[in-house]
C-alpha cells in the first residue's frame, strides 16, 4: 500500500507516474480489450453487409418485403439500451436496488428482443422466404444470417449480463468498481447499435 | 464529474496494485505451483510462447515431410513407392504410386500447415507471446487467461487438423484455399467430404485462437509499456508484432465469415456459392449463388495473411541484424513507416489473386497499379537491412546468418512479385508454378528463416542455454542453398507454362522437357529437408544438455536480457527496468568513455553516458537525471 499512496502523490504533480504498472491510456487494459472484441465483430459483420452488396450485383436475387416486426424488435433494443446506461448510472451513484431492477429489465427486453427477431423468423417462413433448399434465394439466407448471428452475438450479451447481474447481488458493482457494469454497457450498446446498422443496411437494399 | 473520474481510476489502479504485488510476492517467495499449472494450463506468457513453439515445430516437421512425398511423386514419376506403405498404407495404390487424391491432399495440408500452423501460430504465436512483454518491460500479458485459451485454441484446432489426416476419404485436398463448389459438395471428391469439414471445423477453432491473441498482443503493447517505453523506443520486433497482430484482428474475422457460408453451404443447403452445377450428371438444386464471392472473402484475409507471416520475420531481422552487425539500425522511422504502409496497403490489393477470375480489366489495373505500390516500403525495408550490414562488425551467428538469408530471400522472391502483380502478365503466369516459386521464395522460406532466426537468436532466453554453433552454420548452409536450387528453377517451369497442383506431368509432351528438373529439385527438397533434421537435434539436445547461456549472450540492448538468464513468472525481480533510450545505440562514439563496450542497454540513464550522448540527448539527460532524483525522494 506504499507504492499506492506514493502513486497518488506523484499524481497530484502530474509530472511522472510511479506505478508497477503504468498504463499509457487512461483506459483499463481489459476494456480496452473488449474495444479490440467489438472491432473483430465489426469486421465479421463488415464482411457479411459487404458479401451481400457484391452478391446482390450479380443479379438473380428475390425480393421481398422485411417483416413489420422488426421495426418493433428494433424499438425493443433502443429502449433496452435507455436501461442499460439507467443501469450504469445507478451504480455510478450507488442506487443499488435501481441498479438490479435496471439490469433485469435489460435482461428481459434482451429476451424480447429474441422472441421479436424469431418472430420475424416466422413471418419470413410464412412469406415462402427461406434459409436453405432448394426454394431459397440468397437475399433470404443472408437475411437469417445476419439476424441469426446478431441474435447469437446477443445471447452472449445476455450472458455477460447475467454474469453482472450476479456480481451486484455479489455487491461487486458499486461506486467504487465500475468497471464490471461499464464493459458490460459497453458491449451492450453495441450490440444494439450493430443491429439498428444492420436493420437500416437492409432497409436500404434488400430491394435495390 | 472529474473528481469522480479520478476516484474511479483511483480504486482501478488500487485493484491493479494489490494484484501486481501479489505477483510480485509471488515470486520473491519461489510460490510453487503445481505441475499442471505451470507446464500445461499456464498463463506465463513464456511457457504459452514455448508450447505455441514447440507445436509449430512439429506441425513444420509434419508439412515439411509432405513436402518431401508429393516432391518424390513429382521428381521421380515412375518411382515406386512401396517402401511408404507403412506410413501412409492405402494412399499407396496397388501399383505402388502415390493415390492421385491424396496428391491433392498433401499439397493441400501442406499449404494450410505451413501458412496458418508454423508461420502464423508458430511464429507469431511463439514470438509475441515471448517477446511483446520481455521487450517492453511488462510483467505479462494483459490477460494471461486469454493468452492460455489462445494456445489451447489452437491446440484443439490442431488436434482437429491432425484427425482430419487419418479419415477415411482423407484430408481436404481442394487446395489450401478451399474454394467453392469444390470444397462445398462433400460429393465432389474424396476429399470435399469429412476431410473437408474436419478442416472447417480446425479452421474455426484456429480463427478463435489468432484473435483471443491478437487482442491481448495489441493490448499489451499499447498498455502495459514499461516507463519510459514510448512507441518511439520500441524495438522494431514490437512494432512488427504489434501490426501484425492489428492485421489479423481486422482480416480474420472475414476468413470466419467466409467459412460460416461455406459451411452453410455444405452442411445446411443455402446456395451463397453454388449455383447451377450439374455432379455426376445430376442437376444440384441450389440457384443463386457466386463462387466468386468466396474468392473475395477469403482473399480480403488471405492477402494480409501473407503479412501476418512476413512481418514479424522482418522484425526478427531488424534486430537480429542490428545486434550482430553491431550498428544501429538504419532508418528506424522509415522502417517503423514501411511496416505501416505494408500493413496498410496489405488491405487494399486483394484482388491481384483474381486477375484471372473475370474481373473487370480496369478494376485489375487499379488493383495492380495497388498492388506494385507495395514494393516501395519493401524496397526501403531490404535497403535499410542492407545498409545496416554495410561498414558493420559483423558477427556471424546462426541467428545472423538465417537473418541474412532472409534479407536474400525476401529480394529475390520480391522481384517476381512485381511480375506477377502485373495484371497483363499475370494471365499468363496464374496457377503455374511461377506463382509458387514467387511466394515460397518471398513468404514461405523468408519467413521460415525468420523464425529458425528468432529461435536461434532467443534461445538462449527461452532455455537458459546455447544451441550449437557448428551444427547451426551446416544447418544454414544446407537450408539456404537447398532453398535456392528448390525454387529457382520452378521459375523456368512456370514460364514454360507448368500448372501448379498437378499430379504428374508424364501425360503432356509439351512438359517433357523438364523431367530431369524436376527430378533436380525434388533431391534438394529431399537434402533441404534432411538439414532441419539437423536442427531439431540441435535444437532438443541443447534444451538438456546445451552450454549454459551467459544473461547477454549476443550483447543486446534490449530489455529482455536485463531479466534473470530462467525468469520466473513476472520476468524481473524487483522493480521492472525503466528505459531512458532506443534499443539500437549499438557502437556509440565514445562509449568506452563512459564505461560501455561497443552496446548501451535501454535501461541505462543518459545521464550515465555523458560522453557518448549525441548533442539533443544532453538536454534529455537533464531532464531524465531530474526527474530521477526527484523520484528518488519521493520512495525515500
Amino acid at each position: 500500500m506504499i507504492k499506492l499512496e506514493i502513486a497518488e502523490k506523484v499524481e497530484g504533480k502530474k509530472k511522472f507516474q510511479f506505478r508497477e504498472v503504468s498504463y499509457n491510456l487512461s483506459m483499463h487494459p481489459l476494456k480496452f480489450a473488449l474495444w479490440l472484441f467489438i472491432v473483430a465483430i465489426i469486421m465479421f459483420f463488415a464482411a457479411f453487409t459487404s458479401a451481400y452488396i457484391v452478391r446482390q450485383a450479380e443479379g438473380n436475387w428475390l425480393i421481398f418485403e422485411l417483416p413489420k416486426v422488426l421495426w418493433l424488435s428494433s424499438l425493443v433494443i433502443l429502449i433496452s439500451s435507455a436501461t442499460m446506461h439507467w443501469a450504469y448510472l445507478s451504480a455510478k451513484k450507488d442506487k443499488i436496488t435501481n441498479l438490479k431492477i435496471a439490469i433485469i429489465t435489460t435482461f428481459l427486453l434482451g429476451m424480447l428482443f429474441l422472441y421479436l427477431q424469431f418472430e420475424a423468423w416466422k413471418a419470413l417462413v410464412a412469406d415462402g422466404v427461406f434459409f436453405a433448399g432448394k426454394d431459397a434465394n440468397p437475399s433470404g439466407s443472408f437475411l437469417y444470417v445476419l439476424t441469426g448471428l446478431h441474435g447469437l452475438h446477443l445471447i452472449s450479451g445476455l450472458i455477460y449480463l447475467g454474469i453482472v447481474l450476479w456480481a451486484t447481488f455479489a455487491g461487486l458493482v458499486h461506486q467504487k468498481r465500475l468497471l464490471r457494469i461499464e464493459m458490460c454497457a459497453v458491449y451492450w450498446h453495441f450490440l444494439g447499435l450493430l443491429w439498428i446498422y444492420l436493420f437500416v443496411f437492409l432497409l436500404i437494399n434488400h430491394a435495390n | 464529474m472529474a473528481t469522480h473520474i479520478h476516484n474511479e481510476s483511483a480504486s482501478i489502479d488500487a485493484l491493479h496494485h494489490e494484484h501486481t504485488q501479489e505477483h510480485a510476492h509471488e515470486h520473491e517467495h519461489h510460490h510453487e505451483e503445481s505441475f499442471i499449472r505451470k507446464y500445461i494450463f499456464s498463463e506465463d506468457h513464456k511457457i504459452i510462447s514455448k508450447q505455441f513453439l514447440i507445436t509449430g515445430l512439429f506441425w513444420a516437421f509434419l508439412g515439411g515431410l509432405m513436402s518431401v512425398i508429393f516432391r518424390l511423386q513429382l521428381g521421380f514419376p515412375e518411382m515406386k513407392l512401396e517402401f511408404l506403405r507403412p506410413l501412409l498404407g492405402t494412399w499407396i495404390n496397388e501399383t505402388g504410386k502415390l493415390d492421385p487424391n491424396f496428391y491433392l491432399a498433401l499439397v493441400t495440408m501442406h499449404g494450410t500447415i505451413m501458412v496458418f500452423f508454423v508461420l502464423t501460430a508458430g511464429l507469431s504465436g511463439t514470438f509475441s507471446n515471448f517477446l511483446i512483454p520481455l521487450q517492453i518491460g511488462a510483467r505479462d500479458m494483459a490477460s494471461g487467461f486469454l493468452n492460455m485459451l489462445s494456445y489451447w485454441f489452437f491446440f484443439a484446432s490442431s488436434v482437429v487438423m491432425f484427425i482430419s489426416l487419418f479419415v477415411e476419404t482423407g484430408p481436404a485436398a481442394g487446395g489450401w484455399v478451399v474454394y467453392p463448389p469444390l470444397s462445398a459438395l462433400p460429393q465432389a471428391m474424396p476429399g470435399s467430404g469429412l476431410g473437408m469439414t474436419l478442416w472447417l471445423v480446425s479452421m474455426s477453432l484456429f480463427i478463435v485462437s489468432t484473435l483471443l491473441g491478437g487482442i491481448n498482443y495489441i493490448t499489451t503493447v499499447i498498455n502495459l509499456r514499461t516507463q519510459g517505453m514510448s512507441f518511439a523506443r520500441l524495438p522494431l520486433t514490437i512494432w512488427a508484432f504489434f501490426v501484425t497482430a492489428v492485421l489479423g484482428l481486422l482480416s480474420f474475422p472475414v476468413l470466419f465469415a467466409a467459412a460460416l457460408l461455406l459451411i452453410f453451404d455444405r452442411s445446411l443447403g443455402t446456395s451463397f456459392y453454388l449455383s447451377e452445377i450439374y455432379i455426376g450428371g445430376e442437376a444440384l438444386p441450389n440457384m443463386g449463388g457466386s463462387p466468386i464471392l468466396y474468392q473475395h472473402l477469403f482473399w480480403f484475409l488471405g492477402h494480409p495473411e501473407v503479412y501476418i507471416v512476413l512481418l514479424p520475420a522482418l522484425g526478427i531481422t531488424s534486430e537480429i541484424i542490428a545486434t550482430n552487425a553491431r550498428k544501429p539500425i538504419f532508418g528506424y522511422k522509415a522502417m517503423v513507416g514501411s511496416i505501416l504502409g505494408i500493413g496498410f496497403l496489405s488491405f487494399i490489393v486483394w484482388a491481384h489473386h483474381m486477375f484471372t477470375s473475370g474481373m473487370d480489366p480496369f478494376l485489375g489495373s487499379v488493383f495492380m497499379f495497388l498492388t506494385l505500390i507495395i514494393a516501395v516500403p519493401s524496397a526501403v525495408k531490404a535497403f535499410n537491412y542492407i545498409t545496416t550490414l554495410w561498414r558493420g562488425n559483423i558477427i556471424f551467428t546462426p541467428a545472423m546468418l538465417f537473418s541474412v538469408g532472409l534479407v536474400s530471400l525476401f529480394i529475390s522472391g520480391g522481384v517476381t512479385g512485381i511480375i506477377l502483380g502485373n495484371n497483363a502478365l499475370d494471365i499468363q503466369l496464374h496457377d503455374t508454378y511461377f506463382v509458387v516459386a514467387h511466394f515460397h521464395l518471398v513468404m514461405g522460406s523468408a519467413s521460415f528463416f525468420g523464425m529458425v532466426a528468432g529461435i536461434y537468436h532467443w534461445f538462449p532466453k527461452m532455455f537458459g542455454r546455447m544451441m550449437d554453433e557448428k551444427l547451426g552454420y551446416i544447418h544454414f548452409w544446407l537450408t539456404f542453398i537447398g532453398v535456392y536450387l528448390v525454387f529457382f528453377p520452378m521459375h523456368y517451369m512456370g514460364i514454360a507454362g507448368f500448372p501448379r497442383r498437378y499430379y504428374s506431368f508424364t501425360g503432356f509432351d509439351a512438359f517433357k522437357s523438364f523431367v530431369d528438373l524436376n527430378a533436380f529439385m525434388s533431391v534438394a527438397a529431399i537434402i533441404a529437408f534432411s538439414a532441419q533434421l539437423i536442427f531439431a537435434f540441435n535444437f532438443f539436445y541443447s534444451m538438456f544438455r546445451g552450454r549454459r547461456a551467459p544473461q547477454n549472450p549476443w550483447g543486446s540492448n534490449t530489455l529482455e536480457w536485463t531479466a534473470p538468464i530462467n525468469p520466473g513468472h513476472g520476468n524481473w525481480i524487483g522493480d521492472i527496468p525503466k528505459v531512458y533510450r532506443w534499443a539500437y545505440d549499438y557502437s556509440k562514439p565514445n562509449a568506452d568513455k563512459d564505461g560501455f563496450t561497443d552496446f548501451i542497454p535501454q535501461n541505462i540513464p543518459l545521464y550515465q553516458t555523458p560522453h557518448s550522448n549525441l548533442p539533443h540527448e544532453q538536454e534529455l539527460a537533464k531532464i531524465q537525471e531530474a526527474e530521477d532524483r526527484e523520484m528518488k525522494k519521493l520512495v525515500g
